[in-house]
C-alpha cells in the first residue's frame, strides 16, 4: 500500500514508513536514556551517516569516486570557525558563507578533472591533491591558527544556545539528527528528481549516457557541487562540536578515508547505506576499543586495522554492501 | 541531410581520419565498410560529437555542427547505437528505454514511442521490469536499438551492430534496420560485416586508413575486384 499526501514520502509503503517512524523516534530518544558517553558515540554515528550521505551523492548516485572529501569538511569548518571567531558570525549564517565556499571548491575541481576528462582512479588522485595541498596551505595561515590550530571559545553558558551553537551535548544529539535526516530526505528526493535519473545514467555507463544526448559534463558538475555544499555543514557542525581546528586533522586523507567506509559498507548508491554503515562501523569500532580497554591493551591504530576488517569481510562477502540484502529480508525497496 | 566535407581528425597523435567526405540523403541506408583500425568508429563519434574533429565541416541540412557537444547533435535528431550495445546493467529494460528519451526534442512523444518500441520488440516488453545486465546478447542489441528510438532520430548511426552476435541475431539486427529504414529512418550503417551490408545499403563507401578508398552503390560495390578481393575474400 503507498501512502500519497506526504511528498517526502511518497512511494515508500506503509512497511517502510513505519520502520523509518520507529527509528527516527528511538534516536530522538536516545538523550533521554543514554549517559554521556553513549551520547557521544550516537553523536559520531549521525556524523558519518551525514558526511556519508553526502559523500554517497557524488560515488553512490554519480559514480565518482572523490578520496578528498575531508577537503569540504574542513573548509566549511575553517569558513564557519573563521567567521565566528574573527567577525562574531554565528554558524548558521557561517554555514551558508561554509557552504558556498565548498561549492566553489567542489566546482573548481570538478571543471578541471570533467573539462579535461580525468576519470576514474587519476579523478580520485585529483581530489586527494586538491585535499593535500590545501591542508599544507591552512598549515601556513597563521591568522587561522596555522598548524597551531583554530580554537573556538568555549563558554559556559546557563542555558543551551542554538542560534550560536553553544551548549551542551544534547543539543548538538538534536541538531545533527536534524542534520542526517534533512540529508536523508534530500537525498532521496535527488535520487527520484530528473538529476538522480541522469546519474545513474552516467554511473552505469558515461559513454552510453553522453550518446543519449544526456549532458555529461553538466550533470557531473552537479553531482560535485551538491556533495560539496553538503558536507561543508558538517564541518562547520565539526568546529563547533569540538571548538578545536588542527589543519593536520580536518584535511587529513584519513578523514577522507573514514568518511567514506560507512556508505561502501552500508551499500553504495543505495540511501540508507550510509546510515547503516555509519551505525555498524562506528558502534562496533567503540565497542571494540572499549573491549580492549577493559583487558587493559593498548593497541595503537587498532581503529583502523578493523576498519579495514570490515571493509574485506563487506567486499568478500557482501559486494554490495550490507543494506541490500538486510532490505530484502525486511521486504523493504533496496533504493 | 547529412553532409561531410574533407573531415580530418586526429587521436592520440595519429590520424583517424585524413579528408573524408561523404554524404547521406534522406531515406538511404549508407555503409561505411573497412578493416579493424579504418576509422569507420572515429568517424561516427566525430558526426555524433563525441570526438572533436580538427579540420573540415559536418553539414547537418546544410548547418555546419561540427565542435557542437554531442547532447546537443543529439537533440537535432541525430541517434547512435554504440559498438558493444552498451546499456545500462543494472538499469531495468524499461528504465534503459526511458533513458532514450531525455533529450528535449523526445519527450513530449516519449509514452508513444515506447508504445512503438514494445511492439516492435515484444522479447522486451515480456522482460520491462529485468535489469538489462541479464538480457542475452541479441536482446541487449534490441534494447540499444530500441532505446536509440525513443530519442525520435531522423538518422541513426549503427557502429558494429552484428558484432560479437551469432549468425541468426546478425539476420535478425539487419532485418530490423531494413525495416526502420521502410519506415522512414535514415541509416548510415558501420560494419566489418562487409557482405551483408552491402547487400542492404543503398550506397556505401569503403575507408581505409582515414580516407574514403571506394565509393558507390551496394551492388556496384558488391561487384568490385577490389572490395572482393579485400574484403569478400574472393
Amino acid at each position: 500500500m503507498r501512502i500519497a499526501g506526504l511528498p517526502l514520502l511518497a512511494g515508500l509503503d506503509r512497511r517502510a514508513v513505519t520502520l523509518l517512524a520507529l527509528l527516527l523516534i528511538g534516536l530522538l530518544f536516545v538523550p533521554a536514556v543514554a549517559g554521556p558517553y553513549l551520547l557521544s558515540i550516537m553523536i559520531l554515528v549521525l556524523y558519518f551517516a551525514y558526511v556519508g550521505q553526502a559523500w554517497n551523492v557524488m560515488m553512490g548516485m554519480a559514480g565518482q569516486l572523490s578520496l578528498g572529501h575531508s577537503l569540504y569538511v574542513g573548509l566549511g569548518a575553517y569558513v564557519a570557525a573563521a567567521l565566528f571567531v574573527h567577525a562574531g558570525i554565528g554558524p548558521w549564517i557561517g554555514a551558508l558563507a561554509a557552504m558556498a565556499v565548498a561549492t566553489l571548491a567542489g566546482a573548481v575541481i570538478g571543471y578541471l578533472a570533467f573539462r579535461f576528462r580525468v576519470g576514474g582512479v587519476y579523478f580520485a588522485l585529483l581530489t586527494i591533491a586538491f585535499a593535500e595541498f590545501t591542508r599544507i596551505g591552512f598549515d601556513h595561515m597563521t591568522w587561522l591558527g596555522g598548524s597551531a590550530g583554530l580554537f573556538l571559545p568555549v563558554a559556559q553558558r546557563e542555558r543551551n544556545d542554538l542560534w550560536s551553537l553553544r551548549g551542551d551535548p544534547v543539543m548538538f544529539y538534536y541538531v545533527i539528527l536534524g542534520m542526517a535526516v534533512t540529508a536523508l530526505a534530500l537525498c532521496r528526493h535527488l535520487a527520484r528528481s530528473r538529476i538522480g535519473f541522469y546519474w545513474r545514467a552516467i554511473r552505469e555507463d558515461p559513454v552510453a549516457a553522453e550518446a543519449l544526448g544526456i549532458d555529461v559534463f553538466r550533470y557531473k558538475m552537479l553531482a560535485a557541487m551538491a556533495s560539496s555544499a553538503m558536507t561543508a555543514p558538517a564541518g562547520v557542525f565539526f568546529a563547533f562540536y569540538y571548538n578545536n581546528l588542527f589543519p593536520e586533522q580536518i584535511f587529513s586523507m584519513l578523514r577522507s578515508i573514514e568518511l567514506i567506509l560507512g556508505p561502501i559498507i552500508g551499500g553504495l548508491g543505495t540511501l540508507f547505506g550510509p546510515v547503516l554503515g555509519a551505525f555498524v562501523l562506528t558502534i562496533l569500532a567503540e565497542a571494540l576499543q572499549e573491549a580492549l580497554q577493559t583487558l587493559g591493551w593498548q593497541i595503537p591504530g587498532i581503529k583502523q586495522v578493523f576498519y579495514g576488517f570490515c571493509l574485506l569481510l563487506v567486499i568478500v562477502f557482501l559486494p554490495n554492501g550490507i543494506w541490500p540484502p538486510l532490505a530484502r529480508r525486511l521486504g523493504l525497496d533496496v533504493r | 541531410m547529412l553532409a561531410i566535407r574533407e573531415l580530418e581528425l586526429d587521436y592520440g597523435g595519429a590520424r583517424a581520419l585524413d579528408g573524408v567526405s561523404l554524404d547521406v540523403a534522406t531515406g538511404e541506408i549508407v555503409a561505411i565498410v573497412g578493416a579493424n583500425g579504418a576509422g569507420k568508429t572515429s568517424l561516427i563519434r566525430a558526426i555524433a560529437g563525441m570526438a572533436k574533429a580538427s579540420a573540415g565541416r559536418i553539414l547537418w541540412h546544410g548547418r555546419d555542427i561540427l565542435g557542437w557537444p554531442a547532447h546537443r547533435v543529439c537533440d537535432l535528431g541525430i541517434g547512435q547505437v554504440a559498438e558493444g550495445r552498451q546499456v545500462f546493467p543494472s538499469l531495468s529494460v524499461e528504465e534503459n528505454l526511458e533513458m532514450g528519451a531525455v533529450i528535449p526534442r523526445a519527450r513530449a512523444a516519449a509514452h508513444a514511442n515506447l508504445t512503438r518500441v514494445w511492439a516492435m520488440f515484444p522479447r522486451l516488453a515480456e522482460r520491462r521490469r529485468q535489469d538489462a545486465g541479464t538480457l542475452s546478447g541479441g536482446e541487449q542489441q534490441m534494447l540499444a536499438i530500441g532505446r536509440c528510438l525513443m530519442g525520435a532520430p531522423e538518422l541513426i548511426l549503427f557502429d558494429e551492430p552484428s558484432l560479437g552476435l551469432a549468425p541468426a541475431l546478425v539476420r535478425q539486427v539487419f532485418d530490423t534496420i531494413a525495416a526502420l529504414n521502410r519506415d522512414g529512418l535514415t541509416v548510415v550503417l558501420v560494419e566489418q560485416n562487409v557482405a551483408q551490408s552491402l547487400v542492404l545499403a543503398t550506397r556505401a563507401y569503403v575507408l581505409e586508413t582515414g580516407r574514403i578508398v571506394i565509393s558507390g552503390t551496394g551492388r556496384e560495390l558488391l561487384g568490385d575486384d577490389r572490395v572482393r578481393r579485400a574484403y569478400l575474400g574472393n
